[in-house]
């Protein structure tokens, strides 16, 4: 059972992940992307870019960083081998480019029971260096009680 | 501006459907780009001491693979804005022949005045969809 004082609860802001041009490509062919925008750096430029920019639900990498730091809160007392992923949404304030610097700051937005199981709502602000927003992931993870 | 006109789109209208094959070596190559090893995605052994029908694809693979018929109709993932899903259903992804899924989007609303689209995505596996209120906000 999850801890519901940590409801509201706002985590320290992670490290600064420096977003790599190759880790954007490793990332898009794995969602099987084709698009040159993800791999091609000419081709991103000539769209606008600076450089070549992330796959639409590559902020996940950003998130886990985050929800890391739950995990290992003792307060939070999550047993992550129960944890089934609800569902999860990514609203952009613009895409992640290479060459980006993102932190990630994380708040528990709500803990819900349902009979033995609980639902727990992060929301995970991303900002890169300049402190202003890129990302805002929100993931609902299930955690299965005891039958 | 991209290729699309957005006064000639209608609600309920196709943007296109494409089918994605996942293997083992799908899995593996997305723990790796994301970082999720947990390992009911890569042991059959693990994932049927947790009660599993077998090796799962990751939630976010199917996510991250869903959105490209949006990607491929735009022409520029930068245009995805807002992109959510329920995760509703778990892929088995078998050993020899892996899993294929069968995605499509058509028009769910237009906002004709801030240029942007919405796109309702199905993801179906097995004949089961496996993304509930899968839905991609685009900017056209």
């Amino acid at each position: 059972m999850v801890n519901p004082a940590v409801e509201g609860k706002t985590y320290p802001a992670t490290d600064p992940y420096l977003v790599g041009r190759e880790k954007i490509r490793e990332f898009a062919h794995a969602v099987k992307s084709t698009n040159p925008n993800n791999l091609d750096v000419f081709a991103a430029q000539a769209a606008g870019y600076d450089d070549v920019i992330a796959a639409p639900t590559f902020a996940v990498v950003i998130q886990e960083r985050s929800l890391a730091t739950v995990l290992a809160d003792k307060e939070a007392d999550i047993d992550f081998s129960r944890v089934v992923h609800g569902d999860q949404r990514f609203i952009h304030a613009r895409p992640i480019v290479a060459g980006d610097e993102l932190t990630s700051q994380l708040t528990v937005s709500s803990v819900k029971t349902l009979g033995a199981h609980s639902m727990v709502t992060f929301e995970t602000k991303i900002y890169d260096i300049k402190k202003d927003l890129v990302c805002t992931a929100i993931s609902t993870l299930v955690v299965r009680g005891d039958e | 501006m991209t290729h699309i006109n957005i006064a000639g789109l209608e609600v309920g209208q196709s943007i296109g459907s494409v089918e994605i094959l996942l293997t083992r070596d799908s899995l593996v190559r997305y723990a790796g780009a994301s970082g999720d090893f947990n390992p009911i995605h890569y042991r059959d052994d693990i994932a049927a001491s947790v009660g599993l029908p077998g090796v799962l694809a990751h939630g976010m693979l199917t996510m991250g693979a869903a959105i490209q018929v949006v990607v491929d109709w735009v022409g520029d993932p930068g245009r995805i804005v807002d992109y959510g899903v329920r995760f509703t259903k778990p892929v088995v992804v078998d050993p020899v022949d892996g899993a294929v899924l069968t995605i499509s989007g058509k028009i769910g609303e237009i906002d004709a005045e801030n240029n942007i689209v919405r796109v309702d995505i199905s993801t179906v596996f097995n004949e089961s969809a496996v993304l509930g209120k899968a839905q991609a906000r685009v900017r056209i």
